[in-house]
């Protein structure tokens, strides 16, 4: 059944292994990590890279056209869904405090909001926030004024 | 099955495994979330394996599938906690049940 025989063929197997050993890598990092974060930068980068090699692999060892075009869109699919999927949830968890601050070396996010704020020569502008969020969850001036060292301070560890 | 195979499925199959424990761990539905991209993808890697190492292109279409729900899945869960945490007081969604009762709201160290 495992015929590996041919040139063609070894070089399908080592994209399998490489691929196989990517979503390994891919599992010990999402257990391993310690926020939503860095978890997701472990799932998602061994995840496309893992998935690709592997499309490339079955390509090689399927005959056909047909299999082939729809490995493709599957190869596609992933690399057109895996950064919105990200973009939504770090931007959530950003938002929401599931990130260690303490754990961030440059927080541009922070920097970024007060810069347009400054620009635009207004305080308690809120470009990050929905306009249908309720009113007890908008981010107050002062919240917004603290630096990452206050925010360090704030959160407890 | 060759040694080949064997070590290939292992390594899926362990992969697949670590991501369960981070599901079922995991201390905010956002880990719970990204846990559950990670396995679907795993999955789909294991049916292109499993299609490459048989020469069966039978299920490939299956492919396909998979890798959308997983897409579609993920988008619509992390836009429904969005909403749900927006309308929570306390900011972690501790009373909505997002996170366990206790939890740190950002994410605790896994030894």
């Amino acid at each position: 059944m495992n015929d590996f025989d041919s040139v063609p063929d070894w070089i399908a197997a080592a994209c399998l292994l490489i691929g196989a050993f990517l979503c390994l890598t891919a599992g010990l990092g999402v257990l391993r990590f310690p926020d939503v974060l860095s978890r997701m930068h472990a799932g998602t980068k061994p995840q496309v890279m893992g998935v690709l090699l592997i499309m490339v692999g079955g390509a090689i060892r399927l005959t056909g056209w047909s299999a082939t075009w729809m490995l493709l869109l599957v190869a596609a699919f992933q690399l057109i869904t895996a950064p919105v999927n990200a973009h939504m949830v770090s931007r959530i968890a950003y938002r929401r405090r599931h990130v260690r601050r303490d754990l961030l070396v440059v927080d541009e996010l922070v920097d970024a909001q007060r810069g347009a704020e400054l620009r635009a020569g207004q305080e308690g502008m809120s470009g990050d926030q929905p306009a249908d969020a309720p009113e007890h969850t908008r981010t107050t001036d002062a919240e917004r004024r603290r630096t990452p060292e206050d925010l360090d301070q704030a959160l407890p560890d | 099955m060759t040694v080949f195979s064997i070590v290939v499925y292992t390594m899926l199959g362990v992969g697949a495994v670590l991501a369960v424990v981070r599901l079922a761990l995991g201390p905010s539905l956002l880990d719970r979330v990204v846990a559950t991209d990670t396995l679907l993808v795993i999955i789909t890697a294991g049916l292109a394996v499993y299609a490459a190492l048989q020469r069966d292109p039978t299920i490939v279409p299956v492919l396909v599938v998979v890798s959308l729900l997983a897409f579609v899945g993920s988008v619509a869960v992390a836009r429904y906690v969005g909403g749900m945490l927006m309308r929570s007081p306390t900011d972690d969604g501790e009373e909505s049940g997002l996170a366990p009762p206790g939890a740190a709201p950002t994410g605790e160290a896994t030894s």
